[in-house]
């Protein structure tokens, strides 16, 4: 089987300027993971279903693992390792230690950027609200209450700060 | 176990005109790439036998939601987060808003196209049962120039539409017929499926009702034919003969004539029919609820 060209792929990854070498239909989450090491951008199913690889793409959220880096390019990229930078949002990763909301912590990640998300579009959301806002994230530890409460905790605080 | 990616080949036209273009000079060999939420998912599975893709990204022609007093023109590209967030289409196309908000989960709709969605051709899709009860128009265009054509006309059989190799989907358009009559339109939208996001669908249904232009009923199912299906000889029941019980009992066994529903993966037939049948009811129910709300002038 003969291979395709790679192309030139330039975008924003956490604020730092990248550039690959890579063929076309090369997935997001590989260039996060593998090329710049930020490895808090999980892979649960490779498949769109369990929200473990969102990231924030041009302020969408996104499952990187169905992005294709062709249409990656120009793109700014956050992953979680640019929200913790960021700070604004402690409060919400205290309340998922605090609340019990992290246990093997594969989750995690996805489920804090839907937050983020959500929490930028509606800084008070409602009951219902949350619970869509994560649907599409899957966790095989929790049982999920306790991430609800601690998003709940956390959007009572945050939105009371905007 | 997943396909082999650098045998995969990308073009990335940055006009319509080009894209077009490529696709005429070759017929069948470039699949178009909206989204990618269908494709990607068949990548990971090592099942994308096409190896040649044409990245439609940059097409602006396939961008935007415009409004003219007529119709809305939803671009192929549009993605069900900017459908779901448009006001009009919520208000007006309320079947399309609903849809849009059932598709997978939010990361899903961030990505995911109507285009794509209409064009992947599944009888589950979610969006084109109400596509269809809202009289969606598509417009499909090639090199040679560009048509329309009643949407309902557009899905032909199991994974079959009128889509020429060398077509492009340009747009969905929406006629605005509701804005006169459609005040007393009622719409009901319901999905079925395993949990509330992320899930196919085992039965998808739109309805629409209008108390005073028999005219206006549409009732369009998914997931229980080989393609999207409008129950034309269902509606013709309840035009001729009201919204009685007896009626929507023979509505009920219309129905089940129109249908042919199947076992696979997801549901069984058994399942499929009853619960199409319980969606008519209670549908054709409220219905009947709306219409002696109108007759008492309320
Ligand atoms: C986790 C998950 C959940 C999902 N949930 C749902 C759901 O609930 N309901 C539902 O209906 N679907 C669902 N889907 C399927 C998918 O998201 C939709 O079908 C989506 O609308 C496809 O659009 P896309 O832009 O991503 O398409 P792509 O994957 O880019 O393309 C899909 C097909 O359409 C063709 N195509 C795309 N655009 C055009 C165009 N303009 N002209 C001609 N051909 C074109 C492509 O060649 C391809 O064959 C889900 C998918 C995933 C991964
Ligand atoms: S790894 Fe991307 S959604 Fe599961
Ligand atoms: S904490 Fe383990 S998957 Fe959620």
């Amino acid at each position: 089987m003969s291979n395709s060209a790679k192309i030139t792929i330039s975008c924003r990854i956490n604020q730092r300027p990248c550039s690959f070498e890579t063929y076309p239909m090369t997935r997001l989450i590989d260039l996060i993971r593998d090329d710049e090491h930020f490895t808090g951008t999980k892979e649960g199913c490779g498949e769109g279903e369990c929200g473990a690889c969102s990231v924030l793409m041009n302020g969408e959220l996104v499952n990187s693992c169905l992005v294709p880096a062709v249409q990656v390019n120009g793109a700014d990229i956050i992953t979680i390792e640019g929200i913790i930078r960021e700070n604004k949002f402690s409060a919400l990763q205290e309340a998922f230690v605090d609340f019990g909301g992290v246990q093997c912590g594969i989750c995690t990640p996805g489920m804090v950027m839907a937050t983020v998300y959500l929490l930028g579009k509606n800084p008070n959301p409602t009951e219902a609200e949350i619970r869509e806002a994560i649907a599409g994230n899957i966790c095989r530890c929790t049982g999920y209450t306790k991430i609800f409460e601690a998003i709940q905790h956390a959007c009572g605080k945050l939105g009371a700060l905007q | 176990m997943r396909g082999y990616v650098p045998a995969y080949e990308v073009k990335s036209p940055e006009t319509l005109t080009e894209a077009l273009s490529i696709l005429q000079a070759q017929p069948g060999k470039w699949k178009p790439l909206a989204g990618g939420t269908d494709l990607m998912v068949l990548l990971e599975s090592g099942v994308l036998e096409n190896r040649n893709l044409l990245n439609l990204q940059g097409l602006k022609e396939l961008t935007g939601i415009s409004v003219s007093p007529a119709e809305i023109t939803i671009g192929a590209l549009s993605t069900f987060r900017q459908i779901l967030e448009h006001d009009l289409l919520k208000t007006e196309f309320p079947l399309l808003a609903a849809a849009a908000r059932s598709i997978g989960a939010i990361a899903i709709q961030n990505r995911a196209t109507i285009g794509g969605n209409i064009a992947n051709a599944s009888p589950a899709a979610d969006s084109p049962p109400a596509l269809i009860a809202h009289d969606a128009v598509i417009e499909l265009v090639s090199s040679t120039g560009s048509r329309r054509l009643s949407y309902a006309e557009f899905h032909q059989g199991y994974k079959k539409t009128q889509l020429a190799t060398d077509e492009l989907i340009r747009a969905i358009i929406l006629p605005r017929t509701q804005a006169d009559t459609g005040s007393n339109d009622f719409f009901f939208y319901r999905k079925v499926g395993t949990r509330k996001a992320q899930a196919i669908s085992k039965i998808c249904f739109a309805g629409r009702f209008h108390p005073c232009s028999p005219g206006n009923l549409r009732l369009v199912f998914g997931s229980v034919a080989p393609t999207v299906l409008r129950c034309i000889q269902t509606e013709a029941i309840i035009q001729g003969g009201g919204l009685d019980l007896k009626t929507i009992q023979k509505a009920k066994d219309s129905l089940t004539r129109e249908l042919s529903p199947i076992d696979d993966i997801r549901s069984t037939a058994e399942y499929r029919l009853r619960v199409s049948l319980n969606l008519l009811e209670d549908f054709l129910i409220l219905a009947r609820q709306k219409q002696s709300h109108v007759e008492l002038g309320s």
